[in-house]
């Protein structure tokens, strides 16, 4: 399949500043694409030059096939948009901010009115449609933008920190009708996060920082950069578990207060071989795999603000979900 | 085609905005039906005595035209608002990455206030028969382009301040340091003799002036030598014709300019 994106030596500078500092990167078709990085990293500028409503400093950026500079109609044809702020007409009803996206669009008359009920079913609004949206709660809204943003059945979807400020609930929600409609419709995702767990979401992911680009790869790969997975024994006999692993893999296991560990290259893979046939006596074993905070963190030398916050169940949930929804549909 | 349907859109967005608040539409009614209450009973009988003119002069006659063109007005400009608005909660963003022009933009918000502002201006007709003049079908058909070509015009000159401020305070600020010379250095509210004769320059570049004049011309006819009723430039007394090419040209500049302005913001 084609490059639907393609970014080169792309800049854009506020006075001083530079935002997005020679930029390079391709995005096929049908892929979900994630930009990770702290605030101020350049994630939304980037969005905003490829969206057409910033022209860059230098460099040059294609989607679709259109120049981003010469071609704005073109590409605001191609492209759906759920920006980071809010952008509804809260004094409209849901359906009307939903059928003058879709009249501006074009969206044929004899498809406009089913289409939109599809999308308000789709997000669960179909119930409120006709409620103002100054009254719907936050994360109304936001589904309603996304919504909104696939409406017109775009090529590349834009989502700019879509689960900025919602529970967790209404988080998994969002992503089941985004990777629902992606397989759908084959729309390319690009998203923008700074929650670790959403980005993983992504086929590849660009770790941005300070306007440049560090690492671009699967998020699997990006994890391996940072080494193995660690796994750690519980054991009531230490000496004798590290001495048997030396001997059964040749790995030097080391011990702590949590018990006794060692990193292998993959560790879901390695478990089975251990335990079966271990003589030592194990009270329990745990895996732990390396996150994209420790990827941003070996990469940049700081931490990114994760407010996904650390809590391991909800990860899991999340990770199973995002797993689950993702396979199929994508073809390189 | 494409770039109708953005007009289209653009317009119809305005209208339903405005259907929805009430409020807005209830508010348009205050300012007029004070200023008849107060200058009319009131101030009503010493003007017709001070014009001098054997009793041929009706100030609330002359007044009227003069209100409806100060609703129009107001409205017209107010509909910048909407753009300052849009920027503030975010629904500009929406907009510009539509496909359609911002030139399309520009000239469907235009449309869309100058038609909200020719609304508001033909509700005003319900105060004829609280003002004892008598209007026919046709009168009211003439007002109407008058009333919108007004309307179109100061539309726009709210759109080109809005494209060029960013927060809504500034933008409320500079409407009332514009409205207010707008409406009382023209002859709105009162025959502009009664004005300083070193503001007389001024009334003749305030193109508000012609608008009303036009609207004045319109609805009434002026008493048999009354000078000083009506507007005139370089000694010669303008006509509706006249005075609406004025103000025609001064949208046509206007448009431009916020056309212009709004393509130009990032
Ligand atoms: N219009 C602008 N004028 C001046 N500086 C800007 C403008 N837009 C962004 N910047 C600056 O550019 C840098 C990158 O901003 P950007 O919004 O792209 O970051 P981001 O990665 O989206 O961050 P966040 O996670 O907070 O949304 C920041 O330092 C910001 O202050
Ligand atoms: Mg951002």
């Amino acid at each position: 399949m084609g490059k639907i994106i393609e970014v080169e030596h792309l800049v854009k500078k506020f006075g001083d500043l530079v935002a997005v500092d020679d930029v390079s990167f391709e995005v096929e078709e049908g892929e979900i694409f994630g930009f990770l990085g702290p605030n101020g990293a350049g994630k939304t500028t980037t969005i905003n030059i490829l969206c057409t409503l910033m022209k860059p400093t230098s460099g040059r950026a294609t989607l679709n096939g259109f120049n981003v500079v010469r071609q704005q109609n073109q590409i605001r044809h191609s492209i759906g948009v759920v920006f980071q702020d809010p952008s509804l007409d809260i004094v409209l009803t849901g359906v009307q901010n939903l059928y003058i996206h879709a009249y501006a669009y074009g969206v044929p008359a004899s498809v406009r009115k089913q289409r939109i009920e599809e999308v308000l079913r789709l997000v669960g609004l179909w119930d409120v449609r006709n409620k103002t949206v100054r009254d719907y709660s936050g994360g109304m809204r936001r589904r309603l933008e996304i919504a909104r943003g696939f409406l017109h059945f775009p090529k590349v979807l834009f989502l700019d920190e879509p689960s900025l400020g919602l529970d967790p609930q209404t988080r998994y929600a969002i992503w089941d009708y985004l990777l629902n409609v992606r397989k759908r419709e084959g729309i390319t995702l690009f998203l923008t996060t700074h929650y670790m767990d959403e980005a993983t979401v992504a086929h590849r992911i660009a770790i941005i920082d300070y306007g440049k680009i560090v690492a671009l790869d699967t998020p699997e790969a990006l994890k391996r950069m940072v080494g193995g997975d660690i796994i750690t024994l519980k054991t009531g006999n230490i000496d004798v578990a590290i001495a048997e692993i030396h001997d059964r893999f040749g790995i030097d296991a080391q011990w702590d207060r949590e018990g006794v560990f060692f990193e292998v290259p993959n560790g879901e893979e390695f478990m089975p071989l251990l335990v079966s046939n271990f003589k030592t006596e194990v009270h329990s074993i745990s895996l732990r795999r390396p996150t994209l905070d420790d990827v941003f963190l070996k990469l940049t030398g700081h931490e990114i603000r994760d407010e996904a916050g650390g809590d391991t169940a909800m990860r899991r949930q999340w990770a199973m979900r995002t797993a689950r929804s993702r396979g199929g549909g994508m073809s390189h | 085609m494409r770039e109708l349907r953005g007009l289209y859109i653009i317009w119809y967005r305005d209208l339903l905005r405005f259907w929805r608040n009430t409020g807005r539409l209830l508010s348009s009614f205050i300012m007029p039906l004070l200023f008849l209450v107060i200058f009319g009973s009131g101030i009503a009988s010493s003007m017709t005595g001070l014009m001098g003119g054997g009793g041929n002069f009706n100030y609330i006659e002359f007044m009227f035209p003069g209100i409806i063109g100060m609703v129009v007005l107001m409205a017209a400009i107010m509909s910048g608002v909407s753009i300052v608005w849009d920027r503030e909660f975010g629904f500009l963003k929406e907009v510009m990455v539509a496909p359609m022009s911002r030139t399309t933009v520009a000239i469907g918000r235009t449309l869309g206030g100058a038609t909200i502002a020719t609304i508001q201006g033909v509700l005003m007709l319900v105060f004829i028969p609280f003002v004892h003049i008598s209007v026919s079908i046709g009168q009211v058909l003439l007002i109407l382009p008058l009333m919108f070509i007004m309307a179109f015009a100061l539309t726009a000159m709210g759109i080109l301040i809005a494209s060029r401020i960013k927060s809504m305070e500034t933008f409320q600020v500079i409407m009332q340091l514009l409205l207010f010379p707008m409406i009382f250095i023209s002859p709105a509210m009162f025959p502009t003799e009664f004005l300083p004769s070193w503001l007389n320059g001024a009334v003749k570049i305030n193109p508000v002036s012609y608008a009303i004049d036009s609207l004045r011309q319109a609805l009434t006819t002026p008493p048999p030598g009354m000078p000083g009723f009506g507007m005139s430039l370089f000694g010669h007394p303008m006509s509706i014709a006249e005075d609406i090419a004025i103000v025609a040209l001064f949208a046509l500049i206007m448009v431009s300019l916020a056309v212009w302005s709004f393509g130009r913001q990032e």
